[in-house]
């Protein structure tokens, strides 16, 4: 197990590498430059800017100079849009609150979700079964951006009950909105994953063998089913607890809460080089280091997996 | 036991009288008008997008400008009606419009207390200016004409050299390289807000965090959550902080146009703008009190590509001009827009300060005239419906109003021209490159005043400018805007040129914008007729309702 961990460890390192350098190759090939305006800029403006940051040298020399700054000082350097903050400092000042709304969500999306699905299946094709596939179906077909405004209309405008947006340090009342937004269809896919590979596993033998020893249902679908029956239900749970930890514009976008995902889409639209390598290396390191997470537990709940 | 009761005590008394201090210094009746003031004295507005930075040198754009013009007080600052008032500067004089010299108030501070004096001035420009600074709104010193500006930011010439000095603490002289009549127009803008060089040589580039920042405006920075909120508070230290009525500022990023609506219907704050698209009629009707839509110094237009990567038909005037005369403004302005936009026939926005809008020929013909003309032109240059057919194509940055008025537009030429046109949008940046290569036939184009002066639109005309995508040339412009700003009556030559790309028709001039908002009804000193928009919420406040 060590050895494959250190295994996965080691080979993380070329692929954010590899990150790295499609990142830049890309972000050359667009079209579009950071300081494009539609006045057009003059030539000696243009010159002392690519000076400040670096952009009268090289791609090679650019890659050179960025992989030396992250690797030995953690420097992902200026924002190119941004122009008095890093992009250390937007990471640290968006990130918490995306995973503050990310983690909540992810939360409230594997009880609720779970909890459906597990449901669904005891009483499968009962009442309950058709309440809890109604309820993540209709979670489903509605995206975060209807809930969100619908949330908005409801919740703000006509009950006055939560604010409309807005983080401020990541109140309770700022929040449930949010993870209401972005927790429904991560929990309807939770949901409709638990519940078919929990039917699965209660149609399986030695399910049966556990009801014909006169084991209790409780005892039977918690000690038996539910650890098998996880296990695709984890498999998708690593990347979307990422995906969620690592915002969605939607939710930035709509309640205003300052979170990382608007940096991404904001700085890609903005060709703010340097924000959009820095929140790209965040979330891909972030997704190598949640599938070892999913493996690692893949092999707790299933002894007959071996790495 | 007791010394703990004693503690409690002690505080809760300090809590008590706190805000019973903040009351006794309040206004409880504006002292001009007399009108009843609430006990808010808060504004808060809707902003579509994060400033980018707070530092007035590096500032380009509107929304840091309406941030850093609160905490920030230039030499001059502009009245509700958008005159050039007094700021920094209590009086300036001048004899040639060359020579400028302001004369500075002595009771002027910075946040911390500090005197602010003409070196503050000079250092701010200075290192505006400057290639190490590589402020991408250099160009704007270099647009005032003062002395060595071009040469500093080309890196000819050591920014000391900049011609701007303190002659003593309270007196600054400006020589520019020629006369500039609305010099005083120029400096209102943030590039020539002072900064204040301890905090600046202090911090770095953090400088302008809360905390750090010295200002010296009405406004000082209280808080800012990136794509959140910013905050200010009064200024004690402002020297005019006496007549400041509105206690704080706050600034809401509200991304989504449909959810800042929302969020201002539910009474959250007190300013949304712009609205969302078409909106306005309806909103004017529901809230009559609070819908408000006044001009602002933009235009909208449509580029020809004149250059070889153009079509050829495009480099001949009559073609540029059927094109343009099939294009009925009242349809866009009416039916598209509904936000008080005016159809545009010339360049340069009609409320631009001392703009006289000359007569242009095809302004008061009616529609059916025009398109007639329109139709006879293109044929005689041998297109359209019985010639060669005329395919163009037609780029835009992406955006629901600009892909309504290409269609409308598209639309207009193939059935009164049979002009076929290629509609292709693209994401902001692209959308650049695309135009400054002129790889397109026509473009989607706007230009925003820079200060409130016909010339900022005109300049733009010249064969070399860069904003002239579409190369239109015409020596004549190129001569007479050479010359404006030595000029007796410089209005002649702005109506004059109008005049010329009229008949030229070096572009479709679409429409002039406005600004349409939603303010509250309560809240007072809006100004509404400064064109620029430019709003100073030290001359703000609510009234108590009723």
């Amino acid at each position: 197990m060590t050895v494959f961990i250190l295994r996965r460890l080691a080979v993380a390192v070329p692929t954010l590498l590899l990150l790295i350098v499609m990142s830049f190759i890309l972000m050359e090939a667009a079209p579009g430059s950071p300081f494009a305006t539609e006045r057009g800029v003059p030539p000696e403006v243009l010159a002392n800017l690519e000076a400040k940051y670096g952009l009268d040298r090289s791609l090679i020399e650019r890659m050179g100079i960025y992989i030396w700054n992250v690797v030995t000082q953690f420097d992902f350097g200026p924002s190119f849009k941004f122009k008095d903050r890093t992009v250390n400092d937007l990471i640290e000042q968006g990130f918490p609150v995306t995973l503050t709304y990310g983690f909540w969500s992810f939360v409230v999306a594997v009880l609720v979700g779970g909890t459906l699905g597990i449901l669904a299946a005891v009483y499968h094709n009962s009442w309950l079964d058709y309440l809890a596939v109604g309820i993540s179906i209709g979670a489903q077909v509605l995206p975060n951006f209807v809930m969100a405004p619908i949330l908005v209309i409801i919740f703000t405008l006509w009950l006055g009950w939560l604010p409309g947006g807005g983080w401020r340090g990541g109140q309770i009342e700022y929040l449930i909105l949010p993870v209401i937004a972005l927790s429904t269809s991560y929990m309807a896919s939770i949901a409709r994953l638990t519940r078919s590979s929990m039917l699965e596993v209660l149609n399986a033998g030695f399910i049966r063998t556990a009801y014909a020893k006169g084991l209790p249902t409780r005892h039977v679908i918690f000690r038996h089913a539910l650890k098998p029956a996880l296990l695709p239900v984890i498999s998708y749970l690593g990347p979307a607890f990422v995906g969620m930890i690592t915002g969605s514009v939607v939710i930035d976008v709509f309640f205003s809460t300052g979170g990382i995902g608007q940096f991404f889409v904001n700085s890609a639209l903005a060709r703010d080089y340097s924000v959009i390598m820095g929140i790209t290396i965040l979330i891909g390191a972030l997704t190598i280091f949640f599938n070892l997470v999913v493996d690692i537990l893949y092999a707790w709940i299933d002894p007959k997996i071996r790495y | 036991m007791k010394r703990r009761t004693l503690l409690a005590l002690t505080t809760s008394l300090i809590l008590a009288t706190k805000p019973l201090l903040a009351d006794g210094h309040a206004l409880t009746v504006h002292p001009e008008t007399g009108e009843k003031l609430a006990a808010d004295q808060t504004f808060s507005y809707r902003m579509l997008d994060q400033f980018p930075t707070l530092d007035p040198a590096l500032n380009e754009e509107t929304a840091g400008f309406h941030a850093i013009r609160q905490m920030f007080e230039a030499l001059v600052s502009q009245d509700a009606d958008g005159n050039i008032v007094p700021g920094v500067a209590e009086s300036w004089e001048t004899k040639d419009n060359q020579t400028w010299t302001f004369n500075l108030r002595q009771d002027a501070k910075w946040s911390n207390g500090d005197p602010v004096t003409a070196n503050d001035f000079i250092y701010a420009w200075r290192r505006a200016v400057s290639p190490a600074t590589a402020s991408p709104y250099a160009w704007y010193i270099e647009l005032s004409s003062i002395e060595n500006a071009a040469e500093i930011l080309a890196g000819e010439a050591d920014p000391e050299t900049l011609g701007a000095e303190a002659v003593d603490d309270y007196t600054l002289r400006v020589s520019l390289t020629q006369p500039l009549p609305f010099f005083t127009s120029i400096v209102t803008y943030a590039t020539f807000m002072p900064v204040h060089e301890a905090t600046i040589e202090a911090h770095g580039s953090d400088w302008t965090q809360p905390g750090n920042i010295v200002s010296n405006g009405a406004y000082v920075l209280e808080d800012v959550a990136l794509n959140e909120y910013w905050s200010a508070t009064k200024n004690p230290e402002y020297w005019d902080a006496e007549s400041v009525i509105i206690e704080k500022v706050t600034g809401l990023i509200i991304n989504d146009v449909n959810q800042a609506l929302t969020r201002y219907e539910s009474g959250e704050y007190d300013m949304i703008e712009p609205l969302p698209a078409g909106s306005f009629p309806r909103l004017q009707e529901e809230r009559p009190d609070e819908a408000v839509s006044v001009p602002r110094l933009c235009s909208y237009y449509y580029q020809f590509n004149q250059t070889d990567t153009g079509h050829p038909a495009l480099q001949d005037p009559n073609v540029r001009r059927a094109l343009s005369l099939a294009i009925d403004r009242d349809i866009i302005v009416d039916q598209i827009l509904q936000g008080g936009q005016t159809a545009a026939f010339t360049f340069s926005h009609a409320k631009t300060a001392g703009f006289v809008t000359p007569e242009i020929d095809y302004m008061n013909m009616s529609q059916a005239d025009r398109d007639a003309e329109a139709q006879s032109l293109l044929q005689e240059a041998g297109f359209g419906t019985g010639g060669e057919p005329l395919e163009l194509d037609l780029i835009y940055n992406t955006s629901e109003n600009h892909k309504q008025i290409a269609t409308v537009i598209s639309q207009m030429w193939k059935q009164k021209l049979g002009v076929e046109t290629t509609l292709s949008n693209y994401e902001w940046s692209t959308y650049l490159d695309i135009r400054k290569a002129q790889n397109f036939d026509v473009a989607r184009s706007a230009w925003c005043a820079d200060y409130n002066e016909a010339s900022t639109f005109l300049k733009t005309m010249v064969t070399d400018h860069e904003n002239n995508d579409g190369k239109y040339s015409n020596p004549q412009v190129d001569e007479l805007m050479a010359g404006f700003a030595t000029a007796e009556d410089p209005q002649a030559i702005y109506s004059e040129v109008e005049r010329i790309i009229a008949a030229d028709m070096g572009i479709a001039p679409i429409y002039h914008y406005a600004n349409a908002f939603l303010l509250r009804a309560d809240m007072k000193g809006w100004p509404y007729n400064n064109a620029e928009n430019n709003w100073y919420v030290k001359d703000f406040y609510r009234v108590a309702e009723e």
